[in-house]
């Protein structure tokens, strides 16, 4: 019940003269609603936590490598680990 | 980036199970809070991955399982007896009451509606202005600021017919309970990341200092809830106790003020009855005195008395981390997700409904109770 999704902004709209701020998010191809008012300072392109419509979080890309990171950083041997095999951009589904 | 299928990559995951095997020397008892990781933990078959030493048990972060047996009562009699329109999120459906399930009302005509958010409740009122309708509001600290936010539109709309059935439960009090009780066994905790993505780390500091435990705030993925592990361990290994956050893509330390300032708009902390656990002191949100024409349980006044919880159900000990799903002798005969005796055994996120969906994936967890 407490799942939550990334997804990505696609377009913002203002209702009630700008007072809500509603966007349709990307997951990974569909398309579902979701409220901004918790992350005022969301904006297009951004990738935002959804939970139950409303979005709660922006995803920080900084943080989010460091899971990628964290093996190496605690003194593994650098060559065992070639990040970029964790950090697939390849398309596995469109948005 | 998609930030979702690379925490789900099985080479990454691998990494991360040798890692805590090199690490770990002695056994630990560690506890997932949150159903959600519980159900990832689970249904990805991390249970038989782990080394033996590594023994989690699954804590009581499933708003599913711990909504008392009352409010399911309250729910039906409001949509049977006063012909509102009740709204809920589907997983509170086959939760059993005292006499019947939400479903089972609605099997008999009541009018009940599942929704995946509640804002659109409040569309449902504004569409039904001679009709009743209620949300009935369950969740932690996570869905919190949804709910909230239901009544704060209601409010603008100037919305009279749209009202919450609030059940709200709060993560801190519950760590702070289970690990007050002498029986405690657990030694380190994954907290929920989603609640803190809305409370930040601020509440966890006093527990791991009181209770000496070490606290890491977790994601959902499958190699997030393996690096939280693998962190929990290094801790307990090096005898430290320490709050540590390996969620840091969605959670900041101070949490989203936005989505806090609008649950206390709306919300007030209270007592709360927990679910085959017991009443814990400030551990969940009732509707505050200035948006009560929004609290169900005033406007229809609701008074049911509490009923008892079926006697064979083990629930609160699996909760607390005493006991595993296969230790109740209900498990699989008596109860099953078809015929639920307890809540744990209906959502998917409660530990004995995971348990006999993926019972597959948990050889190592049976041969360890057997
Ligand atoms: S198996 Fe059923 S009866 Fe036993 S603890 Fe789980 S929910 Fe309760």
């Amino acid at each position: 019940m407490c799942l939550a999704i990334p997804g990505k902004i696609k377009s913002i709209e203002s209702q009630f003269d700008g007072l809500v701020r509603m966007a349709k998010v990307s997951f990974g191809g569909i398309i579902k609603e979701a409220s901004l008012e918790m992350v005022p300072q969301a904006k297009e392109e951004d990738y935002v936590l959804v939970h139950v419509g409303v979005a709660i979080s922006v995803v920080d890309e900084e943080e989010a490598k460091r899971t990628f990171r964290y093996l190496e950083e605690m003194g593994e041997v650098a060559d065992e680990l070639n990040i970029n095999d964790f950090l697939p951009d390849k398309e596995e589904y469109s948005d | 980036m998609k930030y979702l299928s690379e925490y789900r990559d099985p080479e990454l995951a691998q990494r991360y199970l040798r890692e805590i095997e090199k690490t770990v020397t002695r056994p630990w008892t560690i506890m997932e809070v949150c159903g959600g990781q519980t159900h990832s933990l689970v249904k990805n078959g991390i249970l038989n991955l782990l080394p033996p030493e590594v023994n989690m048990v699954h804590g009581p972060g499933c708003p599913v399982c711990v909504t008392p047996l009352n409010l399911i009562d309250k729910a039906v009699y409001l949509a049977e007896e006063k012909d509102v329109i009740l709204c809920s999120y589907g997983d509170m459906l086959r939760v059993p009451g005292s006499e019947k399930s939400l479903l089972e009302a609605k099997a008999n005509g009541a009018d009940i509606r599942i929704l995946y958010s509640p804002l659109e409740a409040v569309k449902i009122a504004q569409e039904n202005p001679d009709r009743e309708v209620v949300f009935f509001a369950v969740g932690f600290e996570t869905t919190a600021p949804a709910n909230a936010l239901s009544v704060v539109h209601a409010q603008r709309l100037g919305l009279d017919n749209y009202a919450i059935l609030a059940s709200h439960v709060l993560v801190p009090p519950a760590i702070e309970a289970l690990l007050s009780d002498e029986e405690c066994l657990v030694e380190g905790f994954l907290a929920a990341g989603h609640v803190c993505t809305i409370m930040g780390l601020e509440e966890y500091f006093p527990l791991v200092d009181r209770f000496g435990v070490p606290i890491v705030v977790t994601g959902f993925e499958p190699v997030d809830i393996l690096q939280g592990i693998l962190m929990v361990v290094q801790q307990l290994e090096r005898g430290e106790a320490k709050l540590e956050n390996q969620y840091a893509r969605m959670v900041r330390e101070g949490g989203n003020p936005k989505a806090r300032e609008t649950i206390y708009e709306v919300f007030d902390i209270t007592d709360r009855m927990w679910r085959g656990m017991d009443v814990i002191p400030q551990s969940g949100y009732g509707v505050c005195q200035a948006y009560q024409k929004f609290d169900a349980q005033r406007k229809f006044s609701v008074d049911i008395p509490e009923a008892p919880e079926n006697a064979s159900c083990i629930a609160g000990d699996i909760m607390k981390g005493l006991k595993k799903p296969f230790h109740c002798p209900n498990f699989g005969t008596h109860c099953k997700p078809e015929n639920p005796l307890g809540a744990p055994m209906v959502s998917s996120e409660g530990a004995c409904a995971a348990y006999y969906h993926f019972s597959d994936r948990i050889h190592q967890i049976e041969k360890q109770s057997a």
